[in-house]
């Protein structure tokens, strides 16, 4: 099409073109990807379940223990009510808010353990992938664009990292270096966890950068002077940023999904502390009868999981600078 | 500002040689290229795909990656001094600043991620210390002078709000910003359709006679060629077949390859007939035989052709010929007219 000899003909019964003119007029790219976004209702759908899931486990567990004097480690000390109640369940029988998704086998509140766990979880997540972010996309940047040898080594090392399987690091990391602490487990799993999560992203972005390192702009970029340095962080940087902030929202659900794994075989977070993980391991022993104590766990997490899975395919979509608006 | 040393010629290239090295033995992309560009004045550079024309050019910038290509040979001598000697920092202030490029392909040469005002401003904020206010304001101007209507909010579009005609044009605005002194257009008008391509030669001339910019034009459509250059370069597996003035070079063409050029160059006063072709491809560069490289193809080729390679034959004072057979097709040339 020739858009040369006249752009601005708004044509009449255009129903476009109030919308074209402000596209043109100052529309960054995120605020463009956040319009696309917004357009996505999965990925909306996504959003909010992951902002109300994150909010509640930050302060719900606070709430619930000025509300009820229950948190995720604490047991009554009234012996009755050492055993599993239904949700909404008063401990004579009738109805009551005090435990809305029931309690477990020595009587604690499911919910304050649910949210709990989310902390724990969230941080595991939030560890790894920004260890992703920072040593994959510089590890995977730096092998791209030297390329040669250099690129040779560093990829096989990523290799060798890749095979070795993340349980058998963590087991040989706990028998190493026995922790003396729930907390210092805790440590051990973010540092195992940490340890393989960025391979994939290195070679995410490495594969990036080279097929970008024949790219006509930035042969141009070389062309009109721009240094090395610049011309990373640029050109390739931004270029790159699409499937790594893609990548980044798909790399949480899998990492959770992994200290889930590793709370379930026992590896990963200890009681007191809770999991998502440590907890369905808890209420899949005890499923036929109580179910509850598996479902609610479950459930959030795989809320959770999906709603990051939504949201990371929507940010896909929305930051494709090829997308034009349906 | 052009440097007068030189006696008006502003880039001087010897004996230019780019080799790459695969896995098929060495390629001798750029086999032995002399020439010189006076100030003002536009060459052209002709050949099939694959000739060299493209590595000739970025060599001159020394944009060639290394590995797998290597400058093995010869000077460029630009503003009297030779930028193959030069520190890359040094390069890095020519490129862009005094030698400027046109690529082909407008649809991948600008940064999708990045507005066209931007990437306008980078290059005169890079150059000419201009303030973003400055930059800004310049880049308008450039591309209100390369014909973008509405400029001035045009400018914060992305390159994929654009046609391949406008982006060619924001690419010459680029390539103009800081007043080069030769600019580099490679195939400028390939990708485009015919209207665009007469519109964007048009512009680049204009823009030439503006800035009094010298022009390298590489294009393998001798119709671009034929109007706007001063002399011409024929390419052919990276070695210069012939250099001579563009209208010497269409009279009386002194080279059997160019005279094959000329001869599949469509006519439109011929009434019927099929369109004449070179027969057979341009070999592979790895391997060439040992004679002429375009003698497998020759019309006139004789076993002199296959077995020893042609010499490089003065014809008149500014008009040269790799053949055997130089001043014979030379002096056919003139009979045939």
């Amino acid at each position: 099409m020739n858009s040369e000899k006249n752009p601005k003909s708004a044509r009449a019964g255009d129903v476009d073109s109030a919308t074209a003119t402000e596209l043109v007029v100052g529309s960054s790219l995120w605020r463009d990807a956040w319009r696309r976004l917004l357009k996505n209702k999965l990925a909306v759908f996504g959003m909010i379940v992951v902002v109300m899931i994150v909010l509640a486990s930050v302060i719900g567990p606070t709430v619930i223990q000025r509300a009820t004097g229950y948190a995720y480690d604490v047991i009554p000390k009234d012996t009755r009510l050492n055993k599993s109640f239904a949700p909404f369940r008063s401990p004579e029988g009738g109805f009551s808010w005090t435990h809305p998704m029931g309690t477990d086998n020595a009587g604690r509140d499911i919910l304050a353990r649910v949210l709990s766990g989310g902390q724990i979880s969230l941080m595991v997540a939030l560890i790894a992938t920004l260890v992703s972010l920072v040593i994959g996309v510089s590890y995977g940047a730096i092998a791209g664009y030297v390329g040669g040898r250099i690129d040779d080594v560093m990829m096989r090392v990523v290799d060798v990292l890749y095979s070795l399987p993340y349980v058998i690091i963590v087991i040989v990391l706990l028998a190493l270096l026995p922790a003396k602490t729930p907390t210092g487990q805790l440590a051990e799993l973010f540092f195992a966890l940490g340890a393989v999560s960025w391979l994939t992203m290195a070679r995410i972005v490495r594969g990036q950068v080279m097929s970008l390192r024949n790219q006509d702009f930035i042969l141009a970029a070389r062309a009109t002077g721009v240094s090395t340095p610049k011309i990373i962080f640029r050109h390739f940087v931004p270029n790159a940023l699409g499937p790594v902030i893609v990548y980044a929202t798909l790399t949480i659900p899998t990492v959770m999904l992994s200290e889930a794994f590793l709370s379930f075989l026992g590896l990963g977070v200890r009681p007191p502390r809770v999991s998502w993980g440590s907890l369905a391991a808890d209420g899949a022993q005890t499923l036929a009868i109580f179910p509850w104590q598996l479902i609610f766990p479950g459930v959030t997490m795989a809320l959770m999981l999906l709603s990051l899975n939504f949201l990371g395919d929507g940010l896909r979509d929305a930051l494709d600078p090829q997308m034009r608006k349906q | 500002m052009p440097d007068t040393t030189t006696n008006g010629t502003l880039l001087e290239v010897k004996d230019l040689r780019t080799y790459f090295e695969t896995e098929d033995g060495v390629v001798k992309a750029v086999d032995g290229l002399s020439f010189a560009l006076k100030q003002g004045e536009t060459l052209g550079i002709v050949g099939e795909s694959g000739s060299g024309k493209s590595v000739a050019n970025l060599s001159l910038m020394r944009l060639i990656p290394e590995p797998p290509g290597k400058i093995v040979a010869g000077e460029v001598l630009f503003g009297g001094r030779d930028v193959l000697k030069l520190s890359t920092r040094e390069v890095r202030d020519i490129r862009g600043k005094q030698i400027a490029m046109i690529f082909q392909d407008p649809m991948t040469s600008l940064n999708p991620f990045m507005r066209i005002s931007k990437q306008l401003m980078e290059v005169t904020q890079l150059h000419l210390g201009h303030s973003k206010e400055q930059a800004r304001a310049h880049a308008v101007k450039m591309l209100e002078q390369v014909g973008i209507p509405d400029a001035r909010q045009r400018a914060d579009s992305y390159p994929y709000e654009f046609s391949g005609g406008m982006r060619q044009r924001v690419m010459i605005a680029m390539a103009l910003s800081c007043q080069p002194e030769l600019l580099i257009a490679d195939e400028p008008t390939t990708a485009l359709d015919v209207t665009i391509q007469a519109q964007i030669l048009e512009l680049i001339k204009r823009l030439k006679k503006e800035t009094g910019a010298s022009v390298i034009l590489i294009t393998h459509d001798l119709g671009v060629v034929a109007g706007m250059t001063d002399h011409i370069i024929v390419m052919y597996a990276g070695k210069v077949f012939e250099q001579a003035p563009t209208a010497e070079l269409f009279a009386r063409p002194g080279n059997p390859y160019t005279r094959g050029l000329l001869r599949s160059v469509p006519d439109p006063l011929a009434e019927q007939g099929s369109l004449y072709q070179i027969p057979g491809l341009p070999p592979d560069l790895a391997r060439l035989p040992p004679g002429c490289p375009f003698a497998p193809r020759c019309e006139r080729a004789e076993d002199i052709c296959r077995t020893e390679f042609p010499p490089f034959v003065q014809l008149t004072r500014e008009h040269h010929s790799l053949c055997h057979f130089a001043n014979e097709v030379y002096a056919e040339s003139k009979g045939g007219g």
